[in-house]
């Protein structure tokens, strides 16, 4: 139950009052409610909802009698923390506080952070990753014996993924240490606010949601431009006048982008273009931290007209005096589209202006859906599944660095988890003995087990330095391998690229970084050396950024768009685009799968449009193709997006029906997961996640050469040997919730009912055409690629005048 | 037939998918850098606890290829083992497996830079052994008709990248054989400069594939 209505002490009131502020009433609210043992707060971006987190704290630490830490912030971006410092520096000065507001993140410095154990301040701001490896200290118990609360920020976005599990696996920790743990959430507009109150709070207290005034509803459309978008591609090129135009009207844009690569080259054409050189800046993952640092103190101190960025600028930093928001590329997700939209107009009761660009004209048909539904607040998302088991793993290790335990303390501690109050105990032992032995069926490794159980029934590491490697080690974040991007005889680096990508870089190719094009020279101690180049058409950087799935709800609502006669709602070349595809083959519709077959630059190629989101498309095209392969059809790849999936080989396909029978897909289904390439990569996250594969060693990496082999093989090895190991049930698990998405599979043959159309083309239709520029595409290792390996090694020793065989 | 046929000073050779290179005028299989026992090193040193199968995978493959030609002799061309420990830490089932594949036929360990001592599991070690025409060593030296490992070439054919032996007149630098193996791409410095211009590689997989190296 709340308390009285909590009056702020005179100070505070003095202060609002100078600031000509009042107290909003969800600030008043937890105030009055800072007793509870959880709290969740959703509140729009701009409503003073961190200052609502935060005061409770401020009032407590007030009258300076609090010894030690009182207060921990966690939030999912470092630059976050470091904003959060800035912002609540200014009350704390401005009335006196005797408050010390320290951040800790993978930047602070090594003598900052090893003070920071010793004597931590009152606040202590930091991410989930830092908190795991605090917790993972022999002294955490002292340093967190007087945490009075805990303030989890952009809870939404941490519960989309395993870096929540992560949080909440902490905290449970952190309850043990400091029984009267408070837990505050605050978190952006959600569709489902109980599944977030239930993650937030200790298993199974009750956890009190409020709910801020959402405020006015946002001022939304679609990019008008003179120039029609293209018909494929995610580029945004032809938008970028009617985009500069906008950010002249405004003082600050924020320019998202749903990858890297798309920011990249936008950022670069948009300077093209720039004749005025209105400041313009680019922020994302892979660039640099001293980049990043410069955009965003330039963005403080309101030197720049606008930032091209992607998700990396989700989250709530306050970036001042944004007036508009413009969103590049179809939003994906109507719940994304919303939160960020609410980053313009701080101004709270002022509407955030938001204008969405489609890059090409099936995004057209996507913007417009999502435009209904924003109107209609319907938000989209799927319900999250039990606490993932890799991340278990990693906590047990992390609670074995810390010091001795009893498995039951460690059992109950984590089932106070929700998202793990379900696990049993045989589920528990099962990763306790894969952090101990390895699990696997052939008990190899009794004399170098990784943790001992002791004479008196306490779990501790066999060898203490293991703690260094298991530390180095900690986090959720499913990086694929990178590589530094440097300047030839620079030291700063550039940035970073995906080894993958690297690797398909030959001398004398050029790419975007940074806004800026480089020519490749080599790979030289795992840093790819670069220098400027002067030419303006780059090989496309195809470093990735998120790939987000088309929600369901969306995906309905273009399916419901197709099915009209015309389209008044749409612009006129979309519409004339959509009235071709009719004329020439046909639109997919809902209770139907459509299939085009075409030949297409010497492949022959099928088009299926599923509309099962891009997870559930990709594993389609896994089922279809070892199908194919099946059926002698030599199938060399496939590439999937949101809408439909693209396979080609060497055969034509002459019926497509029958390679979508219910009963074949899924007993297909059954024998494909064990070896597919989307398992290997799902093993290859949980087994990093887990400790099976190290992602850091402590000594740098050095050529790679003969150290490293590929997480495919161990993929294997278990796959033959030892096939029920904990590892590849929990790799199943996840692939099947996530990256398989089979269920989506199951929603689209359930509502098609075995209604194939084939259509049979002689050329690549307007629908199928933006299939052809999708990133990603999947090679197969099947009878059509040894065809082809052999071909080409006949050829090229047939050039030289040597034997093929 | 998948393996491939070459002659190289004057003795015949096949190179056979799976990464083994056959002398059929001699009876001789040669296999390189088996890494015998790497999840065990990689525990001890680190704790990390690999699947522990890889001796089993790599001596399947082995005895295929063993039972395929049915060798008078098996050289093990270096770095058979990932250290010597793990050579004497090899549980039980797998001694017995190398016992039986040994047995009938003459087998040499050849040392390797892993493995620069003798293992106490038969056969004979030696720092380098003769065959016909050719010099068998773990390390490439200058000398000609000389047949080598260490390097765990790979090549990249049609977008894939796979082990390979790397040929020209005068050498063959094995690919390495073991199951927790990774490799270095063939058209590195350190590979390419020991060969000529003529070189090719051969790669390994569902079809021993012959290309020339630029």
């Amino acid at each position: 139950m709340p308390d009285a209505t909590r009056q702020l002490p005179a100070k505070f009131d003095a202060w609002f009052a100078g600031r000509g502020w009042s107290v909003h009433p969800h600030q008043q609210a937890m105030l009055d409610r800072a007793s509870d043992a959880a709290l969740l707060l959703i509140a729009p971006t701009g409503g003073g909802k961190t200052l609502a987190g935060f005061l409770p704290s401020l009032v407590e630490l007030a009258d300076g009698a609090h010894q030690g830490l009182h207060t921990l912030y966690v939030s999912p971006l470092k630059a976050l923390a470091a904003d959060i410092k800035r912002n609540l520096r200014r009350p704390v000065d401005d009335m006196a506080l005797p408050i010390r507001i320290e951040d800790r993140t993978g930047d602070t410095s090594y003598t900052q952070k090893r003070r920071q154990r010793a004597d931590p301040p009152h606040i202590l701001l930091t991410t989930p990753e830092s908190l795991a490896l605090l917790i993972s200290y022999e002294d955490a118990p002292r340093m967190f014996a007087g945490l009075q609360r805990v303030i989890v920020d952009e809870i939404h976005a941490l519960a989309e993924s395993k870096r929540g599990d992560q949080l909440m696996l902490a905290l449970s920790r952190l309850q043990t240490l400091a029984p009267g743990l408070r837990r505050v959430g605050l978190s952006a507009t959600v569709e489902d606010p109980p599944a977030i109150a239930r993650m937030l709070a200790r298993h199974p207290d009750p956890c009190p949601i409020l709910l801020a005034d959402p405020g006015p509803a946002p001022d939304i459309a679609m990019l008008q431009t003179d120039a029609p978008p293209p018909w494929a591609g995610g580029g945004a090129n032809y938008a970028i006048p009617a985009v500069l135009e906008a950010v002249k009207q405004h003082k600050t844009t924020l320019i998202f982008h749903n990858t890297r690569a798309q920011a990249e080259i936008f950022f670069h054409n948009l300077w093209l273009a720039n004749t005025d050189d209105l400041p313009i800046g680019i922020h994302h993952g892979s660039l640099a931290r001293e980049q990043r640092e410069r955009v965003e103190s330039a963005m403080v101190a309101g030197q720049l007209r606008a930032i091209v960025c992607t998700g990396s600028l989700d989250l709530g930093i306050d970036w001042g005096d944004v007036d508009l928001v413009i969103q590049v590329g179809a939003p994906k997700n109507v719940k994304r589209l919303v939160q960020r939209i609410g980053r313009a107009n701080h101004r709270y009761n002022a509407p955030s202006k938001a204008l969405l660009v489609p890059a090409n004209r099936f995004e057209v048909v996507e913007c417009v859906a999502a435009l209904q539904a924003v109107q209609a607040h319907d938000l989209d998302g799927d319900p999250k599944g039990a606490g993932p088991r890799d991340v278990l793993c990693q906590h047990i290790l992390i609670a074995a660095c810390a010091g001795l335990f009893y498995a039951d303390d460690l059992f109950a501690e984590v089932c106070s988890v929700g998202a793990y109050a379900g696990l049993t105990r045989a589920e528990f032992d099962a990763c306790l003995d894969f952090c101990a032995t390895g699990g696997y069926a052939l008990r190899a490794y009794d004399r170098w087990k990784r943790l001992l159980l002791t004479a008196d029934g306490k779990w501790q590491l066999r060898d203490p330095r293991a703690a260094l490697r298991i530390r180095m080690n900690i986090g959720t974040i499913q990086d694929t391998d990178t590589l530094k991007v440097r300047l030839k005889g620079n030291f700063k680096p550039l940035g970073e690229v995906e080894e993958s990508f690297a690797a398909t870089l030959t001398q004398g190719d050029t790419f975007l970084i940074g806004g800026q094009i480089v020519r490749y020279d080599g790979l030289r101690e795992m840093t790819v050396e670069v220098t400027r180049d002067a030419s303006k058409t780059p090989k496309i950087a195809t470093f990735m950024g998120t790939k987000f799935a088309n929600s369901t709800q969306l995906s309905q609502r273009i399916l419901r768009m197709f099915a009209q006669d015309d389209w008044p709602q749409l612009p006129a070349h979309t519409a004339a685009w959509l009235g071709l595809q009719r004329q020439v083959s046909k639109l997919p519709e809902v209770d139907r799968i459509l299939v085009e077959s075409f030949p297409h630059d010497g492949r022959q190629h099928i088009c299926v449009y599923g509309f099962a989101g891009r997870n559930a498309m990709q594993t389609l095209g896994m089922l279809l193709t070892q199908r194919m392969e099946e059926m002698d059809l030599q199938p060399l790849g496939f590439v999937a997006t949101d809408y439909a999936v693209l396979v080609w080989g060497l055969k034509p396909v002459t019926d497509a029906a029958p390679l979508f029978r219910a009963p074949d897909l899924r007993a297909g289904f059954e024998t494909w997961l064990s070896g597919n390439a989307v398992m290997k990569r799902t093993f290859r996250g949980a087994a990093t996640i887990a400790g099976l594969i190290e992602r850091n060693l402590p000594q740098a990496r050095k050529s790679g050469r003969q150290a490293t082999f590929s997480s495919d093989i161990l993929y294997d090895t278990l796959a033959k040997y030892d096939p029920n190991h904990l590892m590849l049930q929990i790799t199943r698990e996840e692939a099947l919730r996530g990256l398989v998405d089979f269920g989506r599979i199951e929603e689209m043959l359930a509502r098609t009912a075995g209604r194939v159309d084939h259509v049979g083309l002689e050329r690549v239709t307007p629908l199928a055409m933006p299939l052809f520029l999708e990133q990603g595409r999947i090679a197969l290792a099947g009878a059509g690629r040894e065809r082809l390996m052999e071909d080409e090694a006949a050829a090229l020793m047939a050039k030289v005048g040597l034997p093929a065989d | 037939m998948n393996s491939y046929a070459f002659t190289l000073c004057g003795t015949r050779c096949q190179a056979l998918p799976s990464g083994a290179l056959w002398l059929p005028e001699a009876g001789t299989l040669c296999v390189s850098d088996l890494h015998l026992g790497k999840s065990d090193r990689i525990a001890r040193r680190s704790g990390v606890m690999l699947p522990p199968y890889e001796v089993q995978e790599t001596l399947d493959k082995l005895a295929d290829d063993i039972g395929a030609t049915d060798p008078r002799q098996v050289i093990c061309l270096g770095d058979s083992f990932d250290d010597l420990a793990a050579a004497d830490s090899l549980d039980g089932a797998m001694r017995l497996r190398l016992t039986s594949l040994q047995a009938g036929r003459k087998w040499v360990w050849v040392e390797g830079n892993h493995d620069p001592g003798p293992v106490d599991l038969g056969g004979s070690h030696l720092a380098q052994i003769e065959v016909g025409t050719l010099s068998f060593r773990h390390i490439a030296t200058s000398a000609t008709a000389e047949v080598s490992g260490h390097y765990h070439p790979k090549h990249r054919l049609a977008g894939r990248s796979r082990p390979a032996f790397v040929v020209d007149a005068a050498r063959i630098v094995m690919p390495a054989y073991g199951a927790y193996t990774g490799g270095l791409d063939c058209m590195a410095p350190v590979i390419r400069q020991l060969f000529g211009p003529r070189a090719f590689a051969i790669l390994t997989g569902h079809k021993a594939l012959a290309v020339p190296l630029a």
